[in-house]
């Protein structure tokens, strides 16, 4: 008999449907869980086990009242740059440190709705800037499959705490790669949305044309159910799509033959551990059993540059999004001087990590008079053409698959004095994140003791598309709910 | 030393910033008008620039700034964008503006303008849409100084209409503004009151030799806060330019202060430290479409402009200073609209007859009535042409046509019903005997007076005219009383 922590939600859902246990216990065992790994995992930057029993005890009424959903009592775990109504809110950051919003997220009014149980606001890298969730003002989290190695970022916390079972789903956050990432290597499924798709309207902006929250589940009908749960048109958000959202669930156990693949090369070259390689190829094999065209002759020369332009129009974006910190209206205040200006300096030289002060000076770089030409608008040039690269292949292709990074969980510690060794961790999921894109990353087996991740690319508002073909593989291939050994 | 600026052109344009009327401010839903409230009462999250928020356009706003460039002639553009202006200041609640770069609402439109030396046309380069800051108040106590924020202020809808550099002289750039004040409250997109802070003007002079195309080295200067200060602010650095210029010496590039109390400008800050504002598309805002319907739409409901209003007036026979009074305030405008209409087809001298009222006793009522409107004046007009039909088909005189409008605005009553109720119809030819009665009786009681007409003094006569009226508590016909009266006399004599 499986631990209810071990459970899937919605295997949990079928539980508390049948009251085989109550949403207290599950919460209970969950939270139980969660206090025994964290000492060593450190996923969460707030635990908040009181509001959790009470929302439990809430989930518990709505099941005898007959007005549960299918996240009613499920415990999850949201990403601390997800505003969260009276519960601190640090986006991993000095500078919000001791911030209570006052005000909630579209994304956990949704949940809240829908009642499902918050256990904690989850660690990340500081403003989402980071790929192994070491840049946290909160300290680095571990990776449950081997606590001395990265669980990837920013989103790691999020994916640490369900693939060790302290929570079972959470809410990360993608602006190029930051809960793709993580997922694949915590060895969990994690999708980045089309951007629009969910609204961003209480999400604290890191790179506002390219943030979009997503969810963290333990297989492809968890992610499925929790898209379907925060997405949708929101007024709030002048960039949140207006089309109403697709039934999503109803794209699982769909048959898959016939689905036309494309393979870009350009995703398989240099740098990739052979072991990853060989764990996508067995993939692409199991999608061919299926009944799947797989085309290899796909290049998208523009790949290449997606990581250039990432870096300057996230940082540039986030340069403006970050000035609003300034010690005078809320957060953390450097007290040691009277003087106005000293006091801003002050505060965000104490308040930001060194992460977030590069990117900072690097996109005020590029907007700067003179360098705006060169820099920010030339980014935006070649993103259109990466935008119309990815139309041209989706002409001829229902989804692009590819290996979400090009290596296992790497140890803790090796790259962060790196920035660009780091940045190359996130080359497979910048170019999608930064032409909108839904991905997916999900398991697709095992190197070195450690989970590799397999990333299914979709089309413009096609994660219906994507959620059938990756929920097919994981029905042939042992049914995902991969637990960490922690 | 004599300067003499007849050496030199002076090349003027002006930058105004006008906060719009609307019910919300320009990207959430708090209350736009905070005048009078308690500080920080009109916030929330996303004026207040919280982590997380996002901005929402307020289409009212956006149909203002069409209708404000419209009335500029300006080319309304289908496609613009919001971009981020980005500086550090206490009182910018997100760290950077939202405002507009390259692609503004509206641009290339017109002015023109009346002044004494006649008509002119002022080119608009462009009118764009942003928000207001909070408003940062300096205080001082024992310890120091240090300043307050209030955040009421911070999201308010403002426009930003940019001249190009076209007046070329103070005296154009004050007409300019009182045109573009009048026509703001006319469309009623603003209160426009430069006093109260929401209609702010900043303005760039330089000067020129006269007959040279190249401008000169401008100067822009802040910190008026009236018409006036704009004018003596312009005309001091008119001078300060030109004798610098004679003197030999280059003119810099620079942000000036006006000074109030000493009436001068001060260097505030030189080019070379001037922001970067760091320009660039607010990506929280996808890119602003105007349908045709849409800018038609507003074009069709902006009402008639000053200008073309006081042209209509005139055509209508009022002369310059008639016309130019009643169309300057929108609320007047509209009361004589609807007089001469109440007034159609009873009198033919209808437009004439309904601008005297307007600015008799209609304006006594108005300036008595300070801050209230003419839409609140309590006679309606097509009560006053009652009034004033009563007066020009001879039931009443005009002094007690006064009478009666002192009464309809005391005891809400129509003319007709006062007329009759107080007896106060003329007493013309019908009430011949009735007067003849009176006139005798005045010439009865009055000895000194007859004495005197008899003894040749004609101001005799007048006095006794003035009786006969007092008795009749001015019901009667002039004219008719002082021909009974010099017919009476004549028998006497």
């Amino acid at each position: 008999m499986k631990e209810l922590w071990q459970l899937t939600a919605h295997e949990a859902n079928k539980g508390l449907r049948s009251r085989d246990f109550s949403s207290v216990e599950l919460t209970n065992s969950v939270l139980e869980r969660l206090n025994s790994v964290e000492p060593e995992m450190n996923a969460f930057i707030t635990i908040t086990e009181e509001t959790a029993l009470v929302q439990a005890k809430e989930a518990d009424k709505r099941f005898a009242a007959g007005t549960a959903t299918a996240l009613t009592g499920i415990p999850m775990g949201i990403k601390d740059l997800i505003v969260t109504k009276g519960t601190r809110t640090t986006a991993g950051s000095q500078i919000l440190s001791e911030f209570v919003p006052p005000y909630n997220s579209h994304v956990n009014e949704k949940l809240e709705q829908a009642g499902t149980v918050m256990v904690g606001k989850t660690n990340l890298d500081e403003f989402a800037m980071g790929s192994s969730t070491e840049h946290s003002a909160f300290g680095a989290t571990s990776n449950p499959w081997d606590t001395a190695r990265i669980p990837g970022g920013s989103s790691g916390g999020s994916a640490a705490a369900v693939s060790a079972g302290a929570c079972l789903g959470a809410l990360g956050s993608d602006t190029g790669g930051s809960i793709r990432q993580p997922a694949a290597l915590c060895g969990v499924v994690g999708l980045d949305p089309t951007y629009g798709r969910v609204s961003r309207f209480g999400v604290i902006a890191f790179g506002s044309s390219l943030d979009q929250v997503g969810p963290i589940g333990r297989d492809v009908e968890d992610v499925a159910t929790i898209l379907d749960c925060i997405g949708g048109h929101d007024p709030r958000d002048s960039t949140s799509n207006p089309e109403p959202m697709p039934d999503l669930r109803h794209y699982l156990g769909r048959e898959v033959k016939g689905l036309r693949i494309g393979v870009p090369t350009e995703y398989f070259v240099e740098g990739i551990e052979p072991d990853v390689k060989e764990r996508v190829e067995e993939a692409l094999l199991e999608f061919e059993r299926l009944g799947c065209e797989i085309d290899r002759t796909l290049s998208l020369p523009m790949t290449k540059h997606a990581l250039a332009v990432y870096y300057l129009i996230a940082p540039s974006e986030a340069s403006s999004n970050l000035a609003r910190y300034d010690g005078i209206k809320y957060g953390l205040r450097d007290e040691t001087s009277n003087e106005i200006w000293k006091t801003v300096e002050r505060t965000r030289a104490k308040g930001f990590g060194e992460e977030v002060k590069r990117r900072i000076m690097l996109g005020t770089y590029a907007l700067s008079a003179g360098y705006y030409d060169k820099y920010y608008l030339k980014a935006q040039q070649v993103r259109t053409l990466i935008i119309q690269e990815f139309n041209e292949a989706f002409k001829q292709y229902d989804l692009l698959v590819t290996p979400t990074t090009p290596s296992v969980a790497f140890p803790k510690k090796q790259k962060i004095n790196d920035p660009y060794a780091m940045y190359l961790n996130d080359i497979y999921t910048l170019p999608s994140a930064v032409a909108g894109l839904p991905a997916l990353s999900m398991p697709c087996g095992i190197a070195a003791g450690l989970p590799v991740g397999l990333q299914i690319i979709g089309n413009f508002g096609e994660e219906g598309k994507i959620l059938q073909a990756a929920h097919a593989y994981e029905q042939t291939t042992g049914g995902g709910n991969l637990l960490a050994s922690l | 030393m004599v300067t003499t600026l007849d050496q030199f052109e002076t090349v003027i344009g002006l930058e105004v910033h006008v906060q719009l009327i609307t019910n919300s401010k320009m990207f959430c839903s708090c209350s736009a008008d905070y005048s009078g409230a308690e500080p920080n009462t009109h916030v929330c999250p996303v004026c207040l620039g919280l982590p997380g928020v996002l901005p929402v356009i307020n289409e009212e706003a956006i149909r203002l700034i069409v209708a404000i460039g419209l009335s500029l002639n300006c080319k309304v553009s289908d496609f613009s964008k919001f971009d981020r202006k980005n500086y550090l200041y206490p009182d910018l609640m997100k760290g950077y503006q939202v405002s507009q770069f390259d692609l503004p609402i509206c641009e290339n439109g017109w002015q023109d303008l009346e002044i004494d030396e006649g008509l002119f046309r002022c080119g608009i380069t462009r009118v764009h849409m942003e928000e207001d800051t909070a408003r940062l108040l300096h205080r001082k106590n024992a310890g120091g100084s240090y300043s307050l924020v209030d955040i009421n202020r911070s999201g308010v809808p403002l426009v930003e209409i940019v001249s190009e550099p076209d007046m070329r002289s103070p005296e154009q750039a004050r007409a300019y503004l009182i045109s573009l004040r009048q026509l703001l409250r006319m469309i009623g997109a603003s209160n426009a009151n430069m006093e109260e802070g929401n209609f702010r003007c900043d303005a760039n002079i330089s000067l020129r030799p006269f007959g040279e195309t190249e401008l000169g080295t401008k100067v822009e200067i802040k910190n008026m806060n009236s018409f006036r200060s704009v004018y003596d602010a312009l005309c001091f650095e008119q001078v300060r330019q030109a004798k610098a210029l004679i003197e030999g010496e280059n003119i810099v590039q620079e942000t000036r202060g006006w000074n109030q109390e000493k009436g001068i400008t001060i260097s505030q800050r030189v080019k070379e430290e001037a922001n970067d504002y760091r320009y660039f598309p607010e990506p929280d805002l996808p890119p602003l479409t105007l349908s045709n319907d849409f800018v038609e739409n507003i074009r069709s409901e902006i009402p008639e402009l000053p200008s073309a209003k006081k042209q209509r007036f005139v055509s209508l026979g009022l002369n310059e200073f008639e016309a130019g009074t009643l169309s300057e305030d929108r609320s007047r405008a509209n009361y004589f609209d609807n007089l001469v209409e109440s007034l159609e087809g009873k009198s033919e001298r209808a437009p004439k007859l309904a601008a005297n009222w307007m600015l008799g006793e209609v304006a006594r009522w108005d300036n008595e009535h300070v801050g209230k409107e003419l839409s609140e004046f309590p006679i309606k007009a097509d009560s006053l042409a009652e009034l004033i039909v009563l007066t020009e088909e001879g039931v009443i005189t005009n002094a007690v046509a006064k009478q009666v409008f002192e009464k309809m605005l005391s005891d809400g009553l129509g003319a007709k019903q006062i007329v009759e109720k107080d007896g106060l119809a003329q007493l013309g030819e019908e009430a011949g005997d009735e007067l003849v009665a009176i006139v005798r009786s005045v010439i009865n009681d009055n000895d000194k007076a007859l004495a005197d007409y008899l003894a040749g003094k004609s101001s005799a006569l007048k006095f006794l005219l003035g009786q006969v009226m007092r008795q009749t508590k001015g019901r009667a016909d002039h004219a008719l009383v002082q021909s009974l009266l010099e017919a009476e006399l004549e028998a006497l004599e």
